[in-house]
């Protein structure tokens, strides 16, 4: 290998790691935490992403460092993934109840025109009277 | 930052050695047509979660690997505001390898397998990483004319059809933008400085040249597989569509700052696309398979960071856990 352009680099004793490396072995990485994040007081926390992380408090940390470097962000939640129970994305179709839902939004009931209606049958037999 | 297109001879590899449910691929491709993510737990065909595994796997190795070039850097960046805005990019681009792996994992393939096979050389990752910083300029070019290659990748991609993916890249391209900026101001500083600064930066585009039209891929041969992942939104751009878009968008840039590619072959045509001399494809395959510059001292560092830094996983590593995927 030719020399470092990095003095650090240079420096280091990059052979003897290759001597001594041992594979990385499973879960040396842990395991991974979801992490909510929360931009400003008095919004929600909204899910970022996952850390990997050996236990909660690192999971934090770790948090920190990637989803609380950039955006403004005064507070944070993390769960061990494993500890989410989360539906089936295969069994979507259970939210499907009725096709339209308009009795149930504001948009579905429309007074006015009764109101405007009832008026211009008032005034009509109100001028039929006289 | 990102290397760009593909890697050539795996796509070709033994199309369709899965057999696919048919009635499943059918569903799975009316979902892709009407412009619905895939989520990780869904169905997916073999060669889908396959060919993305490796696509992101690639592409964090990439983010990595390429704050090894520019983190040389650090130390020696020409003032503190330039210092304190290359900590604040390699730190991004760490971070952005660490949202590409565990969008990786979510597709079924552990970080600790991935980080090992990065180490044996079976991963690859972007050819341009394998060449040295030499000067200041170097980290100039990195950080504009590379950074700016790897946005027009990965804003294409971000239109992808897999979830984890499109929004690790959402976030990623976010804050590539002030990378890039900061990269643009650097060039500038340089080419509108002193003669011998001028001459340094002339210099570093010269030997980035040829890295730089490599870093999209080689030109796209017509292929079923080819067709198959553009239809999947696995592939959202061809190679050349994407060096092209990049090539019509920098280099004027570079030109008007009185900086010359060294290619006089080097044109646009009037359909739009752009031709120049044959950059030696040859070279990129080398490059990409571990015989480039500076391979064997980037491994050597990612492995020196495992080896040494094994103590604090142990000591932390804790008995209990247990092994899922990511959610998302």
């Amino acid at each position: 290998m030719e020399k470092s352009l990095d003095p650090r680099i240079a420096r280091l004793d990059i052979q003897r790691s290759d001597e001594h490396s041992t594979p990385i072995g499973k879960h040396e990485y842990w395991e991974t935490y979801e992490v909510f994040v929360q931009s400003r007081r008095g919004k929600q926390h909204i899910h970022a992403g996952t850390v990997h992380a050996p236990d909660a408090e690192m999971a934090l940390v770790f948090a920190k460092e990637q989803f609380g470097r950039r955006q403004h962000c005064v507070n944070m939640w993390v769960v061990a993934t494993t500890d989410i129970f989360a539906f089936q994305y295969a069994d979507s179709d259970m939210f499907d109840t009725v096709p339209e839902k308009l009795h149930r939004e504001p948009g579905g009931y429309k007074v006015r025109d009764k109101i405007e209606a009832y008026r211009k049958k008032i005034s009509q037999e109100k001028a039929d009277k006289s | 930052m990102y290397g760009g297109g593909y890697i050539p001879g795996q796509e070709n590899e033994k199309p369709d050695q899965f057999q696919d449910d048919p009635v499943k691929l059918k569903e799975f491709e009316a979902r892709i047509e009407r412009g619905e993510k895939i989520e990780p737990h869904d169905w997916m065909p073999q060669g889908y979660r396959k060919q993305l595994i490796r696509m992101i796997e690639q592409h964090a190795h990439s983010e990595i690997i390429g704050a090894l070039p520019e983190g040389t850097w650090i130390t020696r960046a020409p003032g503190f505001r330039r210092k304190m805005a290359l900590i604040a990019k390699v730190q991004d681009e760490v971070g952005h390898g660490q949202l590409l792996y565990n969008a990786a994992e979510t597709l079924g393939k552990s970080r600790e397998e991935m980080m090992a096979d990065l180490l044996s050389g079976k991963s690859k990752y972007s050819n341009v990483f394998n060449y040295p910083a030499k000067t200041w300029a170097d980290v100039a070019v990195i950080g504009f004319l590379i950074d700016a290659a790897a946005i027009v990748n990965q804003v294409a991609n971000s239109k992808g059809s897999y979830g984890p993916y499109c929004r690790a890249l959402e976030r990623i391209c976010y804050e590539e933008s002030f990378h890039l900026k900061q990269g643009h101001d650097a060039f500038v500083a340089l080419a509108t400085g002193t003669k011998k600064q001028r001459a340094m930066l002339q210099d570093a585009v010269n030997r980035w040249y040829r890295p730089i039209i490599h870093f999209f891929g080689p030109p796209d041969v017509a292929s079923v597989h080819t067709e198959k992942l553009m239809r999947w939104k696995v592939k959202m751009m061809s190679n050349d569509a994407m060096r092209n878009q990049y090539l019509s968008s920098y280099v004027p840039k570079v030109r008007e700052l009185g900086i010359e590619f060294p290619d006089p072959k080097l044109r646009k045509n009037a359909d739009g696309t752009w031709s120049f001399s044959d950059p030696d494809w040859g070279e990129f395959k080398r490059v990409i398979n571990g015989d480039g510059p500076c391979n064997k001292e980037r491994l050597a560092v990612r492995k020196w960071v495992e080896t040494e830094h094994q103590w604090i996983r142990e000591a932390l590593f804790n008995p209990n856990a247990k092994y899922t995927l990511p959610l998302s």
